[in-house]
């Protein structure tokens, strides 16, 4: 086994006043992809706010790397490596494509990915480079979120529902460049709705049910009927 | 000819408008805070600048090399110290702190400096004129408006053209986002703030060499600055400049119906743009 770059332990996290998750122990080995799948409201967004540092915990609870990260601020985790293209892609709508690339850099993590490897990666963003953000389609927002993302040179990297409000042909392209953007070395936590789309990029998975941990393994060997009990809870 | 005057008057002042408003303008832009206690931070400035004066012996424009830097250091302090923490989704908290602070510092500069009207001494800039086209100009007024286009100018390049400014209109956009990103939200806004009450430096020593003050004139300012930001356009800086042009001139050509007026009509104008042009006349944020 690699060396483990992400390891949750026992966490309890809280979305608001109201509890999400229970005990959640989980792990990432270094290059792993791993996702996490579950339905709305199992924790899945939870688990993404408290790695990236929005939402902060005890300090033992999320380790990266062998340091405590639970208690950071986002922009200290970010600081470490993690990155975050959160749901709904989030794009800041007063700065154009380019200076939202840019502040995804602005971290100063040095790595392989800079401006001109974004717009090697995602061409269309070079001639939309001027534009506002907003102005994009929803796959062209999708694209600068990532690139945004990797703009950060990441060792970990969060995809928070990547294929939310996309065209099934769009969702398509961008998860046949995923295994590019997650390059070598890189690791990723892919939380997806979509099941049959998570398995196939994934090493190993997570399901999440009610906030807890409902099942896990290996995404390619797993059985359709455990992850439908996993997932929706029924016998 | 007399209006002519009076408009160009009127233009001229408004230079000092928007230095008043420009870092109302800044901190409301990056962070949402309304400042109530603005007014009495310029009256501050003007203090400082007179102490300044006095003690070292510095013409007043000099005073401004150690006066910006003081205040910046005041703003980032007081940012990271208190109104960070009155900062959510209540927009309460930051009124009623502002307030507080405002009245401390009325009271504190009362005790310092007495009520007794003060001026900061320029010497010879003060009445110094030129003669432009049957028009006497003073040099001071032209200074003034020739460093609010400056500072404008400034704020604006620094705002589109800098990490910096990136930095503050994404927080401004999206604090989580922004936090993501590797920005402390607490350090751009104490930045946003030492920005702010730099200009408000300017504007304090600006007005302390053109009129007298004392430590109750604050709250005055403060309406004049608000009135230049609403006006121009909440969130957009080149809108303020014409915010605070716009209301200097109301008041001198309100001045030339009737001395009276001068006040009063500046208001008006104000109230007019405001009913029938709600967000102002060149908006930026859209809310």
């Amino acid at each position: 086994m690699t060396n483990t770059a992400l390891k949750l332990n026992m966490l309890d996290a809280f979305y608001g006043d109201f509890q999400a998750l229970y005990g959640v122990d989980l792990q990432v080995a270094q290059g792993e992809v791993l996702a996490i799948i579950g339905a709305n409201g199992a924790g899945k967004t939870t688990l993404m706010r408290s790695i990236s540092g929005l939402t902060q915990n005890k300090s033992e609870m999320v380790n990266y790397c062998g340091t405590n990260i639970g208690a950071l601020r986002a922009d200290q985790v970010a600081e470490k490596g993690i990155a975050l293209v959160p749901e709904g892609r989030q794009l800041f709508p007063s700065l154009s494509v380019e200076e939202n690339l840019m502040i995804g850099g602005q971290v100063g993590r040095k790595g392989p990915w800079s401006l001109d490897a974004v717009f090697k990666l995602f061409p269309i963003l070079k001639e939309r480079r001027a534009q506002q953000s907003t102005s994009l389609s929803g796959g062209q927002q999708q694209m600068v979120a990532i690139g945004r993302a990797l703009m950060a040179n990441p060792d970990l990297i969060l995809f928070d529902e990547i294929s939310l409000g996309l065209a099934p042909i769009i969702i398509k392209d961008i998860y046949a460049a995923l295994p590019g953007i997650i390059g070598e070395g890189m690791s990723a936590l892919i939380v997806e709705q979509d099941v049959t789309k998570a398995l196939s990029v994934s090493q190993r998975f997570y399901c999440l049910q009610e906030g807890r941990v409902s099942l896990s393994g290996a995404s390619a060997t797993v059985a359709r009927e455990d992850i439908s009990r996993a997932y929706f809870g029924v016998v | 000819m007399d209006w002519v005057n009076a408009v160009v008057q009127g233009t001229l002042l408004g230079g000092l408008y928007a230095l008043f408003a420009a870092g109302l303008s800044l901190i409301f832009g990056v962070m949402r805070l309304v400042n109530i206690a603005h007014g009495d931070l310029i009256v501050l400035a003007a203090y400082l600048g007179l102490s300044v004066t006095t003690i070292l012996g510095l013409h007043p424009l000099m005073a401004l090399i150690v006066v910006v830097p003081v205040m910046a250091m005041i703003g980032y302090v007081l940012q990271r110290g208190i109104l960070n923490h009155t900062l959510g989704k209540d927009i309460l908290p930051p009124l009623l702190v502002t307030f507080g602070l405002s009245v401390i510092i009325q009271n504190s500069l009362l005790e310092i400096y007495s009520a007794d009207p003060q001026k900061i001494n320029a010497g010879a800039l003060e009445t110094a004129s030129v003669s432009v086209g049957g028009l006497s100009l003073g040099v001071l007024p032209v200074l003034t408006f020739g460093i609010a286009v400056a500072v404008i100018a400034s704020l604006q390049w620094m705002f589109y053209r800098t990490a910096l400014g990136r930095a503050f209109r994404a927080t401004s956009d999206n604090q989580e986002i922004a936090q993501l990103m590797g920005l402390n939200r607490r350090h751009i806004f104490g930045l946003a703030m030492a920005l702010a009450l730099g200009v408000t430096a300017i504007a304090g020593i600006m007005l302390g060499i053109r009129t007298s003050f004392d430590p109750s004139i604050g709250g005055g300012r403060l309406i004049f600055g608000f009135e230049a930001v609403i006006i121009g356009g909440l969130g957009n800086l080149w809108g303020t400049l014409i915010g605070g042009v716009i209301l200097g001139v109301a008041q001198t050509v309100g001045a030339k119906i009737d001395p009276g007026w001068q006040l009063l009509s500046g208001h008006i104008v104000f109230l007019i743009i405001l009913a029938i042009r709600p967000n102002g006349l060149f908006p930026r944020i859209n809310e």
